[in-house]
């Protein structure tokens, strides 16, 4: 498997490996981000009760947990420039596929965190003459958010895997390193295996820090914020 | 308070033809009542009678399925009314107290009010720390709920709704989730409350209570008011056979 040609592989090609691990890291970072701004607005309008939003979500979320994330990449690569009329990168394409993606999970994650608040909460709220906002921004969420983050930091750990995806449209991150170092070395088995490691470092340290996180959110019975 | 007095006092909130469905279970059957400002109304009967839906249709915790729920002249099962502002004026207690619990004493009482009411921040704390110490609680504003036993947190739930300075408050069992020791602080809250001419409307399954402090007792049998009157009338001289067999039971 010329696996003693790792590290020669790695002193020549090191830096391309780590700007594509850079990318990655970009890529899941920002999806992640944006999908927690778009899935928290999603998760209120699934829990609104107002018909329309709930079945705009509804369906949102069952086209896109219902098809394959590669087939949402090809199609917004090939159809959103066409959409907006204008000339897209490919990065940009493949990250509003990933925000698009990501959201319909992370409002999920959001949803369920919300309602796993008592609703004694909500009521108690209301009961005070608390708008609906104020009783979301200022009672049920800061409560939810013990329930969402650490759901949060699985779906950026998911997010940094899926991101390998991109690599069919040669978007900047670790898995298109690995194919360039592949192609220039003509030796599939050390970069991948490379490649393989530095995703396997990545995850495995920020399940460490979920797992800190996590106990000591348990810790404290009271909300972080 | 004697039937006339109690007349001439300001209707405060008036149901007409209330009824609530749960699916095809009906919980309250066409209830018309009155509750008077500075009135001490009990609601009492057996679990399942409608009474704690009851209570929540007062202010429109639960939605009406037909009839009305007038308060201060205004409906408000009515389309286009803003149910938040005039619920500042109907405070609630919950059974399970639904404290806050990642807000600290203090702040669980001056939200509201700063927030819906604009209330300067220290105002609201001034306000606060008067109430608290109205219920024995001063010491402990800056602790968080997860610290206080049950009956404390049912007193900082009751001032917590005291300081939106309602016109009337609605208690849901407010002494059922409480370790026997904890009632009498609870319900010494209230009485005093009532004492100060407070409207309040409390469902209760404490007897001796209700029969201490009450103007009114309201007995609800299978989502109606079966009868009604003074705690006298109620617990001495009951005609209906469904009040007397359940003041059998309990008393």
């Amino acid at each position: 498997m010329q696996l003693e040609k790792i590290p020669a592989i790695l002193e020549r090609y090191g830096m391309v490996f780590l700007e594509g691990l850079g990318g990655t890291l970009w890529f899941s970072l920002i999806s992640v981000a944006f999908a927690v701004f778009f899935g928290t607005i999603l998760a209120v309008m699934r829990l609104s009760r107002v018909k329309l939003f709930e079945g705009f979500v509804d369906v949102y979320l069952w086209i896109i947990r219902g098809t394959p994330i590669l087939l949402q990449l090809y199609f917004f690569w090939l159809g959103l420039p066409r959409l907006l009329h204008m000339e897209l990168s490919n990065e940009t394409c493949i990250v509003a596929a990933l925000i698009i993606n990501a959201s319909a999970y992370v409002c999920e994650v959001i949803r369920a965190g919300i309602q796993a608040v008592d609703s004694g909460q909500t009521e108690a709220a209301k009961s005070l003459g608390m708008s609906d906002f104020n009783a979301m921004t200022r009672i049920i969420l800061p409560q939810a958010i013990k329930n969402i983050l650490p759901a949060l930091g699985n779906e950026f750990i998911v997010m940094v895997k899926q991101t390998s995806l991109a690599s069919v449209f040669f978007v900047h991150e670790l898995m298109t390193a690995q194919k360039t170092v592949q192609s220039a070395t003509f030796q599939p088995m050390p970069s991948l295996i490379i490649a393989g490691l530095i995703y396997l470092a990545v995850t495995t340290v920020l399940t460490f820090c979920l797992r800190f996180f996590e106990r000591r959110l348990h810790k404290s019975e009271r909300s972080i914020v | 308070m004697s039937e006339a007095s109690s007349n001439a006092r300001r209707e405060l909130i008036r149901v007409e033809n209330l009824s609530k469905n749960f699916g095809k279970l009906r919980v309250l059957q066409e209830i018309s009542e009155s509750i008077r400002e500075g009135e001490v109304v009990s609601i009492i009967g057996p679990s399942g009678s409608g009474k704690s839906t009851f209570l929540r249709c007062l202010n429109l915790l639960e939605k009406p399925s037909s009839g009305r729920v007038i308060f201060e002249d205004v409906d408000l099962s009515g389309k286009h009314v803003n149910v938040d502002k005039h619920r500042q004026k109907i405070g609630m207690v919950f059974q399970l107290f639904n404290v806050f619990p990642h807000l600290t004493v203090r702040q669980n009482i001056t939200l509201a009010p700063t927030l819906e009411k604009k209330l300067p921040k220290d105002e609201a704390n001034r306000r606060a720390e008067e109430l608290l110490a109205r219920v024995g609680l001063l010491d402990k504003r800056d602790e968080y709920p997860d610290r206080l036993s049950g009956g404390q947190k049912q007193r900082l739930a009751i001032v917590r709704a005291l300081a939106m300075d309602p016109d009337v408050i609605l208690f849901d069992e407010p002494t059922s989730a409480l370790d026997p020791e904890m009632v009498g602080e609870v319900l010494d809250v209230i009485k005093a409350l009532a004492q100060t001419g407070m409207t309040i409307v409390i469902v209760t399954h404490e007897m001796g209570f209700a029969r201490e402090v009450s103007d009114r007792v309201l007995f609800m049998d299978e989502g109606r008011i079966a009868e009604q009157g003074s705690p006298e009338d109620i617990f001495k001289n009951a005609q209906n056979p469904r009040t007397v067999e359940f003041l059998s039971k309990v008393l």
